[in-house]
């Protein structure tokens, strides 16, 4: 392969700089790092990818290749070298198979392992087969020899949809169940294509992984959650709230917090990056966030429930320098009773009072 | 003995005047600022109100949120005023007749150079920090008395009144938090107008009167802190009124030093109580003296302890008497 | 007659009374109250703020009721330094009060404090902090509630001592023991607990020194020790007479004539404490404050005209010869004193920032609790032990303590 194959296939010089520059930018890192992203990018030895399937919907491949920089040709061909994926490889069958083994063999210990999908556990195995082959199976012959795992998707990451109660399947994530490799979860219902492509480029170009949070995502895609950039963001500061689909304040665009917005909780760069190369993102449809991203909060937690905020922060509105009349003053009943006492306190010494003797000496022969 | 009223005169007088007498000495010394204090500056016209502060101190120190009466879905942090989950609030000013003219303010911890809650409380749990000047609090020491808050002239040690094993809860300028890892508070650190500075408070002083050199007209001449109750290692400027912030008029003397020159001009080297005590004793021992001479009174006080005494030979002799 | 425990006698009548039955329900209910505080916390039954950090718990149970429990203080000053022996047999049902008073403030004390499992501090060293007013009262209540329990002590060992049946011979031996031996230092303590109540009464008043601008200036003085200390005194003398016409009418005693005369001591007391109040108020320039008419210029005239009143007619010979006189005498005294107490810590107190504060109700019954505790366990005590001064020429009806 020489020099020039990348930008033979279609893919033009500048178009590829500005999705470098943009890659690395999501990553968080220095503008000057671009060139060095993009150098990994051109190096001769595209990395080896396998992609495997199991419990999905292919949603997350949908979403891939509806990217639009680089297009989807470009992004399989050029910048990774997509051996095995079920939905987008020409062959089929045996032959199929025969590539994935080849690959595998060819590229063992480095090609990166892509999964899509959970694993069902019950019955060993049996709900999900590919080639007369359990998921189970699949995933840990694939594992073995791969130099690390991405898991796209809520489904691989965390168990998604079919690992929802009562999981009839024993659905779990495919990152349980490798447990020797480095494994990078990539949630999201489907996640952001750029997402996936930039951990691939920055494990490329620094041949490590990128900074993972707890739950193994990347902090630099997961760091914040979406309602800290939300558009919306302002009419939550400042109260207004759409109360139901279709009301006044849904159709001026006010925050969906009321309507179920898990937006608060949710970890994603969803409301920065954006889909479809559009700039439209479900929030800025009008429908609340659903939390993909989060493995206790979608397929939980209904999605019309209002989310527990953890990190609460202040309203744009402010208390008065000088404040009104507060703390607990005298309510009716207890001023009442405490008069009650006080008076019954006040006869008695009057009884008292009225009982002693007024005279002076002349008591004395009183007992 | 019979008394005169001129003898109860007398020790009244007696014991009036050494209540009395060390009162009417000195004057109060003065506070001064030690040179390496440190403490904050706000300027109330550079604030714009975003409460980053509010939050990031929050953050920092672990603070629980403080949402609104009524607000069930916890929507905001909206504390009214500090109390024992805000340690630090942004609030507004704004004009009753003219609303286009409003100012910001930041309340905290004053960090008094002669901090009345030091003062105050009995057992060293409020403490303040030799050279820094930081007023901190140990909740391990702490009986929970809230002395400290009847003794603090601005309102600013809390209590967490719905806690079952509660504490107070003031500003230490992230003592043991932002201040230890980064050498900053919190809010200084957050502040991108810088509004709130962080520094020694001479320097912090002379910044604050070359700002008012430099600006003349912008802001009000008095620099809140720099002579309140002694004087406060926290000083403001502002556009407008200090009363229209909220901020409390106070003497310069501070109530904590009156309240120790009397303690202590009663209790010095506790001479007082002791002497009281001698010369009570001596009072009363010549007193007894006087009436056991004069009514015999000793023949009756033997009478139960001869009885005692024989019960108790009476006893002796019957557990002899058993062995 | 002089100090002697031939002064004294046990009430012999029935404990469980009426009146025995209505005490024990508001403590009952006082104690549930403190239990659910203990559980829920200090904001669950109280309206104190942040504003108003103290409320009835100190400013009644603490400042005010320590001056109702000053009789054992007054009478022990009368007694032993102004040489009235005559009014010995006043002091034991004195003491006892007091004893109750002084742990009815105690327990208030615990009730209130946040962090009570730190009040070890106060036993610690290194945390003395001996600027703090607070910790002088704290140290100084704690020691006089001590003596005040050793100057009772005489009198439950009396009872040992005279025990007929031998119910507890290992007790009586013990009594026997102790009691000649506490009877030599006894005079000790007793100075003890007239010094140890001036130290801690004055401090009281200095306590609330330290509130400065938020203390009223009608109020806030550097004579607050002063006054204080003169303030419980007079209360005191009026907690006596109280307590004595109090059990002289539902003891069905006759009353103790000792009382009437102890009264003419008040007036002159209450002088000096007004004379010290106007003085310091003309001084300082907060005559016309006093009298602007405003909210604190009323709470000032009435706490002015209550002890006025109590000390006009205890300045009469005739009203003096009254017991009908004396007691009102006595209860504008109580009151009047009282409310210079409360306008001190609680009326007068005003924090910056528009606060307010009124008690809430299960605040107020915790303390209806505490006193209601505090009367029984004085209604009991006398029954049980030679408190009461013996009444003369009644021994055949009474049976004395000294009886063989």
């Amino acid at each position: 392969m020489s020099d020039n194959t990348l930008f033979s296939t279609g893919l033009h010089r500048r178009d590829f700089l500005r999705l470098t520059a943009g890659l690395t930018a999501l990553m968080g890192l220095p503008y000057a790092m671009h060139t060095k992203v993009a150098e990994a990018a051109t190096a001769d030895n595209r990395p080896p990818v396998i992609w495997l399937h199991f419990q999905e919907c292919t949603g997350c491949s949908e979403s891939l290749i509806r990217s639009g920089h680089p297009d989807p040709a470009a992004l399989i061909l050029d910048l990774i070298s997509l051996d095995y994926h079920e939905t987008l490889m020409i062959g089929s069958g045996h032959q199929a198979e025969k590539s994935l083994e080849d690959s595998m063999k060819a590229n063992w210990g480095k090609y990166i392992l892509v999964v899509e999908g959970a694993v069902p556990l019950a019955e060993d195995g049996i709900y999900c087969k590919v080639a007369g082959k359990t998921a189970v199976d699949s995933l840990k012959d694939a594992a073995e020899g791969a130099a690390a795992v991405i898991c796209i998707g809520t489904c691989s990451s965390f168990g998604g949809v079919q690992a929802a109660d009562p999981n009839p399947t024993q659905a779990v994530s495919a990152a349980s169940l490798v447990k020797d490799k480095p494994v990078i979860n990539v949630p999201g219902c489907p996640p952001s294509p750029y997402n996936l492509l930039a951990t691939i480029l920055y494990y490329l170009t620094f041949k490590k992984l990128p900074k993972l949070d707890k739950l193994g995502r990347p902090e630099f895609a997961y760091g914040r959650r979406i309602h800290e950039h939300c558009e919306r963001r302002p009419h939550f500061d400042a109260g207004r709230f759409a109360e139901q689909f279709g009301d006044q304040g849904h159709s001026e665009g006010w925050c969906l917090f009321k309507l179920g917005c898990k937006g608060p909780v949710t970890f994603a760069n969803c409301s920065v990056q954006r889909f479809n190369d559009v700039g439209v993102w479900p929030v800025s449809m009008g429908h609340p966030c659903i939390g993909c991203t989060e493995p206790d909060v979608m397929f939980h937690t209904s999605i019309y429930d209002k989310a527990q905020i953890h990190e609460i922060t202040p309203p744009d509105f402010y208390p008065n320098a000088n404040p009104a009349p507060r703390g607990k003053g005298a309510d009716p009943v207890t001023t009442g009773v405490i008069g009650m006492v006080a008076g019954a306190a006040i006869a008695a010494s009057a009884i008292m009072a009225n009982k002693l003797p007024k005279g002076g000496d002349d008591e004395e022969n009183k007992a | 003995m019979k008394k005169t009223r001129r003898d109860f005169l007398k020790t009244a007088a007696a014991g009036g005047a050494l209540m009395l007498a060390p009162l009417s000495a000195s004057a109060q010394q003065e506070i001064k600022a030690d040179d390496e204090a440190v403490g904050m500056f706000y300027d109330s016209t550079l604030c714009v109100g975003c409460k980053a502060c509010v939050s990031k101190c929050k953050q920092v120190n672990d603070m629980a949120a403080a949402p609104m009466p009524g607000d069930s879905d916890r929507v905001w942090d909206a504390p009214n005023d500090l109390d024992y989950r805000t340690r630090n609030i942004i609030k507004l000013y704004k004009d009753e007749q003219d609303p286009t003219k409003h100012a910001y303010v930041k309340y905290q911890c004053m960090h008094c150079i002669k901090p009345s809650c030091v003062s105050a409380c009995p057992v060293s749990a409020m403490q303040k920090e030799a050279g820094t000047g930081i007023v901190f609090y140990d909740k391990n020491i702490c009986i929970g008395c809230r002395y400290c808050q009847v003794a603090c002239p601005f309102n600013i040690p809390k209590f967490e009144w719905p806690e079952t094993f509660p504490k107070i809860v003031k500003c230490d300028l992230c003592k043991f938090t932002n201040l230890k890892l980064k050498n900053i508070p919190a809010c200084c650190e957050v502040c991108p107008t810088n509004a709130v500075i962080y520094g020694k408070r001479k320097d912090l002083l002379a910044e604050a009167k070359r700002r008012q050199a430099a600006n003349p007209g912008k802001y009000e001449e008095h620099i809140y802190g720099e002579f309140e109750v002694g004087g406060t290692n926290v000083i403001y400027l502002a556009g407008t009124d200090f009363n229209n912030l909220g901020f409390p008029e106070l003497e310069q003397e501070s109530a904590a030093l009156m309240s120790e020159h009397v303690q202590h001009t009663v209790y010095k080297g506790f001479i007082a109580p002791v002497a009281l005590y001698g010369f009570l004793a001596f009072v009363a021992l010549r007193n007894r003296k006087s009436v056991e001479e004069v009514e015999h009174e000793h023949e009756l006080e033997h009478e139960l302890e001869v009885e005692i005494e024989h019960e108790l030979e009476k006893e002796k002799e019957e557990k002899e008497g058993k062995h | 007659m002089a100090g002697n425990h031939n002064d004294y006698m046990v009430h012999r009548a029935k404990i469980l009374t009426p009146a025995f039955y209505v005490l024990l329900f508001f403590t009952v209910l006082g104690f549930l109250l403190i239990a659910y505080r203990f559980v829920m916390g200090i904001g669950a039954v109280s309206n104190m703020s942040d504003g108003y950090p103290w409320g009835i718990w100190i400013a009644y149970d603490v400042a005010t009721s320590t001056a109702f429990a000053c009789g054992g203080y007054a009478m022990a000053l009368v007694i032993y330094i102004m040489n009235r022996m005559k009014y010995h047999p006043l002091i034991r049902s004195a003491l006892v009060t007091s004893m109750f008073g002084y742990m009815l403030a105690g327990m208030s004390v615990m009730v209130d404090v946040g962090r009570y499992w730190n009040a070890y501090s106060f036993f610690i060293p290194s945390r003395w902090q001996p600027n703090s007013v607070m910790f002088e009262v704290a140290v100084c209540i704690m020691a006089y509630n001590v003596v005040l329990i050793i100057e009772v002590l005489p009198a439950i060992l009396e009872r040992f001592i005279h025990m007929k049946d031998n119910r507890f011979p290992k007790l009586k031996h013990y009594a026997m023991i102790i009691y000649p031996k506490l009877d030599k230092v006894l005079i000790f303590i007793v100075i003890l607990g007239i010094t140890l109540p001036s130290m801690h009464q004055s401090s009281l008043g200095s306590m609330m020194i330290i509130a400065g601008s938020k203390l009223n200036p009608i109020w806030h003085t550097e004579l607050l020790p002063l006054l204080f200390i003169i303030n419980a005194l007079y209360i005191g003398y009026a907690t006596v007479i109280f307590e004595s016409f109090a059990s002289s009418m539902a003891f069905r005693r006759p009353f103790e004539k000792e009382v009437q005369q102890l009264s003419k001591i008040i007036p002159y007391v209450t002088g000096i404490w007004l004379t010290v109040r106007f003085v310091d108020l003309y001084v300082r320039g907060q005559l016309s404050s006093a009298f602007a008419g405003d909210f604190y210029s009323w709470m000032f005239m009435a706490e002015m005209l209550l002890i006025l009143t109590g000390t006009y007619i205890l300045m009469w010979n005739q009203y003096r010869r009254s017991p009908r006189m004396v007691f009102i005498a006595a209860m504008f005294l109580l009151i009047g004193g009282g409310w210079f107490r409360f306008n001190v810590y609680l009326i007068g107190f005003k924090p910056h920032g528009n606060w307010s504060y009124f008690p809430s109700l299960p605040e107020f019954f915790i303390t209806i609790g505490l006193v209601a505790f505090e009367i029984l366990g004085y209604m009991v005590l006398v029954k049980l032990f030679p408190i009461m001064p013996k009444v003369h020429g009644h021994e055949a009806s009474a049976e004395t303590a000294k009886a063989h």
